[in-house]
């Protein structure tokens, strides 16, 4: 094994800057002359702007200037963009209402952006904000996702009647309901999949600064993907063209989905540093970002299984409608559609699945993706339904599962939801899982908690994701507007270190460290004369930035892409330096040789060579740098069984989890520690959606669970200590071998968690989050 | 935060001097709920009065039969403190678990009681311990202190100095935490005494109370089962998100319950 390569866990290079307080991020980075800029937010859900009144605003002391819509519209500033088309069943593109970034004549969620003020401090544009008359007309708010189509709801947007977006139909209706209508038994559950917060500890920000010289507009912003929004801002949004807009994403403090979309504030930040010619920083306060940062989940759906007479599933039924919020988010009409539905047959062999999904629009803020995004909603209705399948037929749901698992030797399998998964032992999984859980065991601790007065549960969760999306054809027949490949660059520089350009984005996940050791094993350079270099489109050649768990599955093989090149070009320069044929040298750890003698140089030596090439002969390079793109051919399908054990107190209704056990197909591990810690902050994540977390507006549109005083995040004490081990199998989709890691603990842990209640309480269903005062409930009407 | 004038006092005398000059002036102690407040600009004094000078007011006593906690005392010290754990060792478990270590080592027992929040523990124990508020004007009884939601029986220009907390044959303090917060969503206090037993609860209700029908019954036997007699009105319960009244008061019994476990 090369020392600090693939499989070791090594420290993670990136933790002395965060431990010792040297990151970077984007609301540390200070400039001469900066200003600050304060968003005045609509204080309602839903209300007609009837008059703004700037001007004791733009009067008020430090106040540099006062911006609002119709600033932006007289400069041609583009509304922002929704990049995935989603076609409606009357075969019309996905309702699209305009979404501009400071309101024109209307405000449609409690945040939505009326102004912007840019001051001297931020303390005197809050106070010119105060000064800002607004004269709103208040309409009656959608808020509720089951009710947003009603005919007796107001409607939102002109271009979107009933407040639908879309109607996506997809599968085979008739041959869902002719199996239906022949089935021994149907399974069915009513359930919603709460809205979440996303919740990255660092809130967003942006500072644009704007060079009258070079015409050229540099944004640090809080981003998973600095080309993305370089290419949105720059292509619908006018703001420069790519060439003159520099976007960086620095250090930056989390992210889980929340910041790959393009935000009104960023766009604006960018556009009124020219303005004023002057750089403007903003940074949202923690309110803010409950307010206006996109949120996730937000379904109601009803799923119904049909099965023969010894529990294998014969077709799935799933209707579903899906909150988008006031206005489309970058990516939010993906989420519930392809995300989702696709997911559907998650491990099991179903061979008949119908969904349809209608998206609907309310005056809540918008809704994207969220760590999983729609992966999650799928398998929290497969593996609860599978549950309620289970209870129906009278099966152990270890063993339904086991009845209907796509069976080890049937991959590549193709199943009924277009996702053909290329590698999967579900089996093994679920063996491994229950070994670790103890599952034979647990009668005994119910019956032994009983004496203490609880109630104890254990819970499965099967899942699969589908993650590192692709491929960029793949994803162009379903209406994206961009690929999803991933490039890379590996730099030699002449004293022999090497700087890697990934187009990934690294907000947590440890990517200088596992990418360095991809590169240390492919090339033998020593760990430490590697740097990982990200963030920045004025560094990187382009990227596709950090999402969907695709940073090592597509990046990471874009990166080992461009060490092969070099090992290419390293043969070439060593055969002319080592005066030997160029198919006579061979490439390994870190030494090109002569095959057959002692003749040998290092890949140092090759890089040093390559700048200083005194007697190179014609037709050979100079340099020692490759860049590579790299379009998989597949999603990745990480998979793997979850089991929960809980502890009720039916008294006050508390869950306590006293075991959690995961078992995870994640192929090939490159940094086990750093797996296991994404292994770890998915499940609390996932614990979180399931016990302690619920966005909640009122009738009016207001955000009744603004602060962490109200909106419950998951804490330390909240898990206990996870036992984790892994199933792998090889992916033949992927050249590493390697599958994705950093969604997959929150895909899996909701459903785990709640069937252990529903267990422990003998009762068919119990909604997210399951708080005290539910459990209690629910323990009432089961006792 | 809005502009305000800031005075920094050695004195209880100059505390108050500063606030009869004040427009509308605030006394500030730990600042743990009325900074953030501020900072939201939901508050605006004219003029704040900073006491963590004012050290007389910092300190524990045990006088024999009582625990003296200087107002100005923050919680940590109150968890921390060998005097408060061996004479009243439920107090100090409950300020080791208000908030979290930053709040503890700002948040103050003066602080605490004067902002009498629905859902602070302390209130709770002042009253179940039949604690005397010390002022710079008076002595007021546990039971006559807290008036009504975030309200006291302190007058404008009255500072407490120091809470007289007598010392029980045992105590104990149980809180059912809202999962966001960790506020007390009921919390329950008991402190068996010679005179009989004391029972307060907080959280439930819009101030922390007495509960009067558990002291009887549990006078004439101190048991978990006996408080299965009492009822509890829902009328006066709070409702919100995160517990319904009907919840909370179905939780006052269960807590109460367990904190007569806890007496032993």
């Amino acid at each position: 094994m090369v020392e600090n390569g693939i499989g070791v866990s090594v420290l993670r290079k990136e933790d002395k800057r965060f431990l010792i307080g040297k990151g970077n991020y984007t609301d540390d980075i200070n400039v001469a002359g900066q200003t600050h800029a304060y968003f005045l937010r609509s204080p309602h859900g839903h209300a007609t702007i009837e008059s703004i009144d700037i001007s004791a605003a733009a009067a008020s002391a430090g106040v540099v200037a006062v911006f609002t819509g119709d600033d932006l519209a007289a400069d041609g500033i583009g509304t922002l963009i929704c990049g995935v088309t989603v076609t409606s069943d009357d075969g019309e593109p996905h309702r699209a209402p305009a979404h501009p970034a400071l309101a024109q004549g209307k405000v449609n969620y409690v945040g939505d952006h009326v102004a912007i003020v840019i001051a001297e401090t931020l303390a005197q544009a809050k106070d010119g904000a105060e000064k800002i008359a607004v004269d709103y007309g208040v309409l009656p708010a959608v808020t509720e996702t089951a009710r947003a189509a009603d005919d007796d709801q107001v409607q939102i947007h002109e271009v979107a009647p009933n407040n639908m977006c879309f109607n996506w139909p997809f599968g085979d209706k008739e041959g869902v309901e002719a199996a239906f209508a022949s089935a021994h038994k149907v399974s069915r559950l009513e359930l919603i999949n709460n809205r979440m917060v996303t919740n990255p500890m660092e809130p967003r920000a942006s500072l644009g600064e704007y060079n009258t010289g070079t015409e050229e507009i540099t944004l640090h912003v809080t981003t998973q993907n600095p080309h993305v929004h370089r290419l949105v801002l720059s292509a619908f949004n006018q703001l420069a063209p790519e060439h003159k807009l520099r976007v960086v994403g620095p250090d930056v403090g989390g992210g889980f989905g929340a910041k790959i979309f393009v935000y009104a504030e960023e766009l604006v930040v960018g556009w009124a540093c020219r303005k004023v010619e002057r750089p403007v920083k903003w940074t949202g306060d923690r309110t803010e970002a409950f307010l206006a940062d996109a949120h996730g989940r937000d379904h109601v759906a009803t799923a119904e299984m049909a099965m023969d007479e010894d529990g294998k599933f014969l077709a799935m039924r799933v209707m579903t409608q899906a909150n988008l919020g006031a206005y489309l988010s970058t990516f939010s009409t993906m989420v519930p559609s392809y995300l989702y539905a696709f997911l559907l047959a998650g491990q099991y062999t179903t061979p008949l699945i119908y969904s349809e999904v209608k998206a609907v629009f309310t005056n809540t803020a918008p809704v994207d993706a969220c760590r999983g995004a729609g992966r999650p909603e799928a398998t929290y209705l497969l593996e609860r339904l599978v549950d309620v399948a289970a209870r129906d037929m009278d099966l152990d749901p270890a063993e339904i599962r086991r009845r209907n698992f796509i069976p080890k030797d049937a991959f590549p399998y193709q199943t009924p939801v277009v996702q053909c998964y290329d590698s999967g032992d579900y089996v093994a999984a679920l063996d491994k899982a229950m070994v670790l859980a103890d599952y034979e065991g647990f009668p005994a601790r119910a019956t032994e908690a009983i004496a203490r007065g609880k109630r104890r549960g254990i819970g499965l969760s099967s899942y699969v994701e589908a993650c590192g999306i692709a491929p960029s054809a793949a994803v162009g027949q379903l209406g994206a507007g961009v690929g999803l490949w991933e490039s890379a660059q590996v730099r030699f520089n002449p004293t022999g270190n090497v700087q890697v350009f990934t187009g990934t984005h690294s907000h947590g996940q440890g990517h200088e460290t596992t990418f360095a050791q991809l590169v240390t094993e492919q090339l033998g350079v020593p760990f430490e004369n590697i740097e990982v270099v990200h963030g920045d489109t004025a560094k990187t050649q382009f990227g596709m930035g950090t999402y969907g768990s695709r940073s090592l599955a597509v990046g990471g093989v874009a990166i080992a892409k461009a060490c092969e090149k070099l090992i290419t070009k390293g043969k070439k320069i060593a055969a002319h330096a080592l005066e030997a044929a160029e198919g006579d040298i061979e490439f390994a750890d870190g030494n090109f040789t002569v095959a057959g003698t002692d003749k040998a140089m290092n890949i140092g030596e090759v890089a040093f060579n390559a700048y200083v090439p005194h007697s190179y002969p014609e037709g050979l390079e100079p340099g020692f740098d490759e860049n590579a793109f790299f379009d998989p051919l597949n999603f990745s399908f990480p998979a793997g069984t979850h089991i929960c054990e809980v502890e009720v107190d039916t008294d006050t209704g508390v869950v306590e989890i006293v075991k959690y056990s995961a078992v995870d197909d994640f192929g090939k591990l490159v940094n086990p520690m750093i797996v296991e810690g994404q292994v770890h902050g998915g499940i609390v994540h996932g614990v979180g959606q399931a016990l302690l977390e619920g966005c909640r507006y009122d009738s009016e549109g207001q955000l009744i669970t603004a602060t962490y005083m109200d909106y419950a995040m998951p804490r330390a004490d909240n898990v206990p200590s996870f036992d984790v081990d892994y199933a792998p199998t090889d992916p033949p989709d992927n050249p590493l071998g390697v599958k994705g890691c950093g969604e997959a603990g929150a895909i899996a842990a909701p459903p785990a968690v709640i069937n252990a209640i529903t267990n422990a309480l003998g009762i068919k269903h119990i909604d997210m989050p399951a708080t005290p005062e539910n459990v209690w409930r629910a323990a009432q009407g089961a006792a | 935060m809005y502009d305000f004038l800031y005075h920094k006092v050695n004195s209880v005398d100059d505390a108050v001097a500063a606030m009869g000059n004040a427009d509308d002036g605030k006394f500030v102690a730990g600042g743990q709920t009325m900074l953030p407040t501020m900072k939201h600009r939901l508050a605006s004094p004219s003029d704040v009065i900073d006491l963590g000078g004012v050290s007389d007011l910092v300190g524990i006593a045990n006088e024999g039969d009582a625990l003296v906690i200087g107002a100005m005392t923050t919680h940590a010290a109150v968890a921390a403190s060998a005097e408060v754990q061996s004479a009243i060792p439920a107090l100090a478990k409950l300020a080791g678990n208000i908030g979290d270590p930053a709040v503890r080592n700002r948040g103050t027992l003066g602080g605490s009681i004067a902002n009498n929040d629905p859902a602070a523990d302390y209130p709770a124990a002042v009253i179940a311990l039949g604690a005397t508020v010390k002022t710079n004007k008076r002595e007021i009884t546990g039971d006559d202190f807290f008036t009504g939601m975030f309200e006291t029986a302190l007058e404008e220009d009255e500072l407490i100095t120091a809470v007289s907390f007598p010392i029980p044959m045992t105590a104990a303090y149980i809180k059912f935490e809202n999962p966001a917060s960790r506020y007390a969503i009921v919390g329950v206090f008991i402190a068996k005494t010679v005179d009989g037993n004391r029972v307060a609860i907080t959280g439930a209700t819009p101030c922390a109370y007495r509960g009067m029908k558990f002291e009887k019954v549990l006078n004439e036997d101190f048991s978990s089962n006996a408080c299965d007699a009492v009822e509890v009105s829902v009328d006066r319960m709070n409702s919100d998100i995160h517990a319904s009244a009907e919840y909370r008061a179905h939780l006052v019994k269960v807590m109460v319950k367990r904190a007569v476990d806890a007496c032993g």
